[in-house]
């Protein structure tokens, strides 16, 4: 019926809008509640970090609709790139200002973005936070906003992982 | 994330394409006057960017599947991403895509133009007013200045191009 701009999920209604695609709704809803800085180069430094989290969140997403003979190999590919190339970006932000949130010592929607690829991360290694004290109180800081903890528990919008016998379904509507 | 682009700017080494982008559309008032245009900027250089994304990655294509993917860029432009700039257009009739005004919106919808017509030139045929709008844009004169020859634009991929590519990326 129209609704759906590029014919695409996900479209949120907001705001008299039928918002689609995925970066703009959170750009919108991030600049609406200010988690998004407090001025241009604070949003710099929070999209820049966003960014790399949406390619590691893709990553992990591409997962499980891997073909058997290539999912081995991805595996150890998002791990590496987890453990070698984001967390510690992440790691050391906090490190070098040694505040509570990644930008502008203020929660901002890079905080939300970055517990999530935590959380995803060891749905996949639980113990891959190992070499990160920083992030690990991170974690546990930021999952201790009362909204966001809320948010973790059961019975939460929150989706569950992918199951494997919904994979094939997957397959099916997007390939 | 050793990664490029990386742009040197205002003090800061920007990383990620679309971080720079944005940093770029706010400071130059690119991005709408308020959130709302914002957001419909956001949606249409989303909308461009997948199908340039698909353009992009054509030329790296494995040579049986290229016939498949051309088809499918044509297919995707002219039913899924044009149809929503010509109507975006044809609706409110004005110049441009968001707020009566130049915007990110419009430099993107050109350049994704100008993508789609070298992998078929007539692809504007049944697009009247993005035929116009792109005459339009194009004609702003710096963009005209950056058409030309000499200036800093990426010309086509060609062979060579992919070879170093796939040896760079390892892809």
């Amino acid at each position: 019926d129209g609704s759906l701009l590029f014919q695409q999920v996900p479209m949120v209604e907001i705001d008299g809008m039928k918002m689609v695609q995925t970066r703009a709704i959170a750009n919108y809803i991030a600049a609406k509640y200010n988690l998004y800085g407090k001025d241009l180069k604070e949003r710099a430094l929070i999209d820049m970090y966003v960014e790399g989290m949406f390619d590691l969140n893709e990553l992990f997403m591409y997962y499980e609709i891997q073909p058997a003979d290539k999912k081995e190999q991805h595996f150890a590919n998002m791990m590496d790139k987890a453990t070698n190339r984001y967390f510690p970006v992440f790691e050391k932000a906090l490190k070098d200002h040694g505040q509570d949130f990644l930008v502008g010592n203020q929660f901002s929607r890079a905080d939300v973005q970055l517990l999530e690829i935590i959380l995803m991360a060891e749905e996949f290694k639980p113990g891959i936070l190992a070499k990160f004290p920083l992030l690990q109180s991170f974690k546990a800081r930021i999952s201790n906003i009362p909204t966001i903890k809320k948010f973790l528990q059961p019975g939460s919008q929150r989706k569950q992982p992918v199951r494997e016998e919904d994979v094939p379904k997957v397959i099916a509507i997007f390939y | 994330f050793q990664q490029v682009p990386m742009v040197e700017i205002d003090g800061m080494r920007m990383v990620q394409t679309r971080a720079i982008l944005s940093y770029i559309a706010a400071k130059y008032n690119l991005y709408g006057k308020d959130l709302k245009e914002r957001a419909w900027i956001d949606m249409y250089v989303e909308g461009t960017t997948d199908l340039m994304g698909m353009i992009m990655y054509y030329p790296f294509q494995p040579a049986d599947t290229k016939e498949k993917n051309l088809a499918l860029i044509i297919e995707r432009a002219t039913t899924r991403y044009f149809p929503v700039y010509e109507k975006a257009l044809k609706d409110h009739g004005q110049d441009y895509l968001v707020g009566n005004k130049l915007s990110w919106a419009d430099v993107h919808l050109l350049e994704a133009i100008l993508m789609a017509e070298e992998c078929k030139p007539d692809i504007l045929s049944t697009f009247p007013l993005l035929q116009a709008f792109k005459g339009r844009i194009s004609n702003i004169p710096t963009i005209k200045k950056f058409l030309q020859p000499g200036s800093q634009r990426k010309p086509p991929t060609d062979e060579k191009f992919v070879a170093v590519v796939r040896k760079i990326f390892n892809i």
